[in-house]
C-alpha cells in the first residue's frame, strides 16, 4: 500500500487508512487528516525528514514517521 | 465598539461567556475589540497556559468573557486543549461564542460540530469576514444560522465590524430558551438516534436535554451522559441497544473507533454546509497565494536555514546589544539608589541589609526586564506572523535526532544570553514532554553571566593568542554536552515513543501591534510579580549567608590596623584580608569548608567550593567571590591581572578544568532555577534538575580532572 511518505512533491492523493494508535489518530483527525480526505504534498525538508502537506485549506507539517502511518491512494 | 457604562455588579445580570475556537482564528484579537478599553485583564493560570478573563459592561449586563486557549478538537493532546476541554466540560458558564475563520469554514466547523453536541447555548462568530471578502469568499450568515439553527454573526476583529451585533446576539440568545442545534448525520447514525429516542420516549425518561441530544452523546460515548443513565433502571434495556448501535456505526464507517466515525460524520456534514453557504466569486484558479510565495523562500531547502539563522542573529543582537543600554541605566540607577538610601541609614547592619541585600536583589531582578521585553517582542512577532511553525519545520530533522523538537532551538539559543528568558520562551513548545526535555538542557548553554569566569580562567592558563579559541571550545562543549544530555534523558527519564510531530503551518499574517504589546506586557508583569518576589528573597538569603556571623573582635582588630596603616595601598590590602577572613568565617564560608571533602576528589579546595556555591545565587558573583577569597578586594573583574596571576599560581590546571566543567553543567543561578520550576510546573522538577545537573557536573568534572592530570604528566 502506498504511504504518504512515498509521495513526491506536488502529488495529490486521497487518504485510505490511518495506521496510528488512538491519540495520534485523534490528532490526525482533528487536523482533517481522515479517510477520504484529499492531501497535496507541498514541500519536503532535506532527506524527507519533515514534509509539508495541504489538507483542504490547511497546511500541516509532519515528520517522516507520521507520514509513514498514513495510507493513501492516487486520486 | 462597546461603550462603557458602569453598572452595579451585584444587582445586574451577569453573563459568563466562554470564547472558543481553533488556533489562529483571531480569538484574542476579537476579545480585544469586544472589550475595547478592557477594564480588567487578569491571568489566572494553569501550569503554563493561561485563560484570560475580560470584564465589561453593556446594556445593563455585566459580561465576563473567558478567552480559552485555541483547540482543534475535543482532544487532550496539548496543554491548551486540556485547559479548554476541562473548562468547557466542568466549569460554569452561560454561553459559548465559537469563533471561526471565515476563510476556512470547513475545517473550523469540525470543532463547532463537537460544541453543538454539548447542549449549551452557543453563538458563532464568523471572524475574518474582511479577509474572506478579499479572497472572494462569500458567506451567507443567515443561511448558516438557519441550517445549523444556531445564530451566526459576521465579524472582523481586525476591522472591528460586527462586534456590537455579536454582543446583541449573545444577549438575545442568553434571554431566550435554549434551542437544539441541527446536526444531520448519515442514515446509519440517524437510524440509531431514532431508535434510542423512541426508546427514551417510550419510557418517558426525564431529562433537561432533548432526547436527540442524549442519543447523540450516548452514541459518541460521552462519559457524563453514560454516568447519568447508568444509574437509571432503563439502563438494563438501553445497554443492548447501544451495543448494537455502535456496532452498526462502526461497520458503516469501517473502523473500530467511534470517535473516528463521528469525525467522519461531522466532516461530511460540514462539507454539505460549506457547499450550501459558501459562494466563491472568483473561480478556483491555481494561483499561488501570498503564503505559498513566502514559503517558497522561507522554507526553501537550501536558503531556508541561512535566512532563519540571520533572523535569529538579528534578534539576539537586538536583545543583548540594545538591551544593554537600559540595563546600564537600571544598574546605575540602583547603584545610585543604594548610595542615596545608604547615606540616610546610620545603623551598619540595617544599611547593609537594605543596600546590599534588598536594593541590589531587587535591582538584579529588574535588570533583566529590558532583555525579556525585547526578546518577547521578537518571539511574539515570529509567532504571530506564522514564521515560528516554519522554524520547527526546518530544524526538526536535526533536533529530532537528539530527542528534541524543531522549536527547541529558540529557547536553547536564548540560553546563551540568559537562562531566564530561555526558560520562559520554552513555552512555544506545545507538547509537555518536548518542553520539559528542552527545559532540562537549557542551562547547558552557557549564559552571559558565566562568560567572565571563562575569560578569567582561559586567560590564566593559556596565552592570549589562543585564549579566544579556548573560550569558543568551552561554549561549544557546553552545547554538545547539552545535546548529549538530551539524548541520554530521552533514552532514560523521558523514555517512550517519540512524541508525534503534526503541526499546522498557519497563513502568514501581519502582526497586530496591540496584541503583541498585550502579550509582552502580560509576560513581563508575570516575571516581575512571581519571579521578582522569589529572586529578591533569595538574594537576601545569600547576602545573609555571606555576611553573618560577624566576628566583632576580628573587625575591631583590623579596624585598628587599617587606621595605623601608612599608605592607601596597605589599607586596601588589609581591608581585603578582612573581607576574605569574614567570608571564610561566614555561614557561606563554613558551608564551603564543610563541603570541601566532597570537592576534594575533583581537586577543588574550599575557596573554589565557596565560589561555586555563591555562583548558585548568581553566576556573576563567582569572579568577585574568588577575588575576595584570594584577598584582592571585592571589585575585581575578569580583566584583573592580579587575580589571574593568583589563580594560575594557586590552582592547578587539572583543578581549573574540573572547575570550568562544573560551571558549564551545574545548576543555573537561583533566579533561573525559580523560573525553571515555574515553567516546568512543580517543585519536584527543581529537585530533578538539581540531581541531574549535580550528578552530571560531578561525574564530568571528576573525569575531566583525572584526564587533565594524566595529560599534564
Amino acid at each position: 500500500m502506498k504511504k504518504l511518505l512515498d509521495c513526491n512533491k506536488g502529488e495529490e492523493v486521497k487518504v485510505v487508512k490511518l495506521n496510528a494508535e488512538y491519540d495520534l489518530k485523534q490528532r490526525f483527525i482533528s487536523f482533517g487528516i481522515m479517510k477520504n480526505a484529499k492531501i497535496k504534498v507541498l514541500e519536503q525538508a532535506p532527506r524527507k525528514k519533515t514534509i509539508e502537506i495541504k489538507v483542504g485549506k490547511m497546511r500541516i507539517a509532519l515528520r517522516a514517521e507520521e507520514a509513514q502511518m498514513i495510507e493513501v491512494e492516487e486520486v | 465598539m462597546i461603550t462603557e457604562k458602569k453598572v452595579c455588579p451585584i444587582t445586574e445580570n451577569h453573563i459568563k461567556v466562554a470564547l472558543v475556537g481553533q488556533p489562529n482564528v483571531g480569538k484574542s484579537m476579537l476579545i480585544n475589540s469586544v472589550s475595547n478599553a478592557h477594564l480588567h485583564v487578569g491571568n489566572f493560570s494553569g501550569v503554563t497556559v493561561d485563560k484570560t478573563e475580560v470584564l465589561f459592561d453593556y446594556k445593563d449586563y455585566h459580561f465576563t468573557v473567558v478567552d480559552l486557549p485555541g483547540t482543534y478538537a475535543f482532544t487532550e493532546y496539548t496543554i491548551e486543549e486540556r485547559v479548554t476541554h476541562n473548562y468547557l466540560c466542568a466549569e460554569d458558564y452561560d454561553i459559548i461564542i465559537n469563533v471561526v475563520d471565515s476563510t476556512n469554514l470547513e475545517k473550523n466547523l469540525q470543532l463547532t460540530a463537537e460544541l453543538l453536541t454539548m447542549s449549551k447555548k452557543i453563538v458563532i462568530a464568523l471572524n475574518m469576514s474582511d479577509e474572506a471578502q478579499k479572497e472572494g469568499i462569500e458567506l451567507d450568515a443567515e443561511y448558516i444560522s438557519e441550517l445549523l439553527n444556531v445564530p451566526c454573526v459576521k465579524v472582523s476583529a481586525a476591522e472591528k465590524t460586527g462586534i456590537e451585533e455579536l454582543i446583541d446576539t449573545v444577549l438575545e440568545v442568553y434571554e431566550r430558551p435554549k434551542r437544539d442545534p441541527k446536526l444531520v448525520f448519515s442514515e446509519a447514525v440517524e437510524e440509531e438516534i431514532t431508535n434510542i429516542v423512541s426508546y427514551l420516549e417510550k419510557h418517558k425518561y426525564k431529562a433537561v436535554n432533548s432526547y436527540r441530544n442524549i442519543a447523540i452523546n450516548l452514541l459518541k460515548e460521552n462519559k457524563k451522559t453514560y454516568a447519568k443513565l447508568h444509574d437509571d433502571p432503563i439502563w438494563i434495556e438501553l445497554q443492548p441497544i447501544l451495543i448494537e448501535a455502535s456496532k452498526h456505526i462502526e461497520i458503516h464507517h469501517d473502523t473500530d473507533d467511534i470517535k473516528e466515525a463521528f469525525a467522519e460524520e461531522y466532516a461530511s456534514f460540514n462539507r454539505g454546509i460549506v457547499t450550501e453557504v459558501v459562494k466563491k466569486k472568483t473561480e478556483l484558479k491555481e494561483i499561488k497565494t501570498m503564503t505559498e510565495k513566502i514559503d517558497n523562500i522561507l522554507i526553501h531547502p537550501i536558503f531556508g536555514i541561512p535566512i532563519f539563522l540571520f533572523l535569529m542573529w538579528g534578534l539576539f543582537q537586538l536583545t543583548f546589544v540594545l538591551g544593554a543600554v537600559p540595563m546600564d541605566w537600571i544598574d546605575a540607577f540602583f547603584g545610585w539608589m543604594g548610595d542615596a538610601v545608604g547615606a540616610t541609614i546610620t545603623n551598619d547592619e540595617v544599611r547593609s541589609l537594605v543596600v546590599d541585600g534588598l536594593i541590589s536583589g531587587v535591582g538584579a531582578v529588574i535588570l533583566f526586564v529590558p532583555n525579556i521585553i525585547i526578546l518577547f517582542i521578537g518571539i511574539a512577532l515570529l509567532e504571530s506572523t506564522g514564521y515560528m511553525s516554519r522554524v520547527a519545520f526546518l530544524l526538526d530533522g536535526f533536533f529530532h535526532k537528539f530527542g528534541l523538537h524543531g522549536q527547541s532551538f529558540i529557547p536553547l539559543v536564548t540560553g546563551f544570553g540568559c537562562s531566564i528568558p530561555a526558560y520562559m520562551s520554552a513555552r512555544i513548545l506545545k507538547n509537555d514532554r518536548d518542553r520539559l526535555l528542552t527545559l532540562f538542557i537549557i542551562s547547558f548553554m552557557s549564559c552571559g553571566a558565566r562568560l567572565p569566569v571563562y575569560v578569567l580562567f582561559a586567560g590564566a592558563f593559556f596565552s592570549e593568542s589562543i585564549a579566544g579559541n579556548v573560550l569558543f571550545i568551552i561554549y561549544i562543549s557546553g552545547a554538545v554536552l547539552g545535546l548529549i544530555a538530551a539524548k541520554i534523558l530521552k533514552m532514560t527519564a523521558f523514555k517512550g515513543a517519540d512524541e508525534p510531530f503534526v503541526m499546522e503551518m498557519p497563513k502568514y499574517r501581519l502582526p497586530s501591534v496591540k496584541l503583541v504589546w498585550h502579550t509582552v506586557l502580560s509576560k513581563t508583569l508575570m516575571y516581575l510579580k512571581k519571579a521578582g518576589t522569589f529572586i529578591a528573597g533569595a538574594t537576601i538569603l545569600i547576602w545573609f549567608l555571606s555576611n553573618y556571623p560577624h566576628n566583632v573582635e576580628l573587625e575591631k582588630e583590623y579596624a585598628q590596623k587599617i587606621e595605623k596603616a601608612q599608605t592607601d595601598k596597605e589599607k586596601i590590602v588589609l581591608q581585603n584580608k578582612l573581607a576574605g577572613m569574614n567570608l571564610e568565617d561566614s555561614y557561606l564560608g563554613r558551608i564551603g569548608q564543610f563541603s570541601e571533602p566532597v570537592f576534594e576528589p575533583l581537586g577543588l579546595d574550599w575557596k573554589m567550593a565557596v565560589a561555586l556555591e555563591a555562583g548558585i545565587a548568581a553566576k556573576e558573583v563567582i569572579v568577585s567571590t574568588l577575588g575576595v577569597l584570594y584577598s584582592l578586594g571585592e571589585s575585581v573583574d575578569e580583566s584583573n591581572t592580579s587575580l589571574r596571576d593568583a589563580i594560575s599560581k594557586n590552582i592547578s590546571f587539572a583543578s581549573a578544568v574540573a572547575f570550568i566543567i562544573i560551571i558549564i553543567v551545574y545548576l543555573p543561578c537561583f533566579a533561573a532555577s525559580i523560573v525553571f520550576t515555574r515553567e516546568a510546573g512543580g517543585i519536584k522538577y527543581f529537585f530533578y534538575l538539581l540531581a541531574f545537573t549535580s550528578l552530571a557536573a560531578y561525574g564530568l568534572a571528576f573525569l575531566g580532572y583525572h584526564l587533565a592530570l594524566a595529560f599534564s604528566y
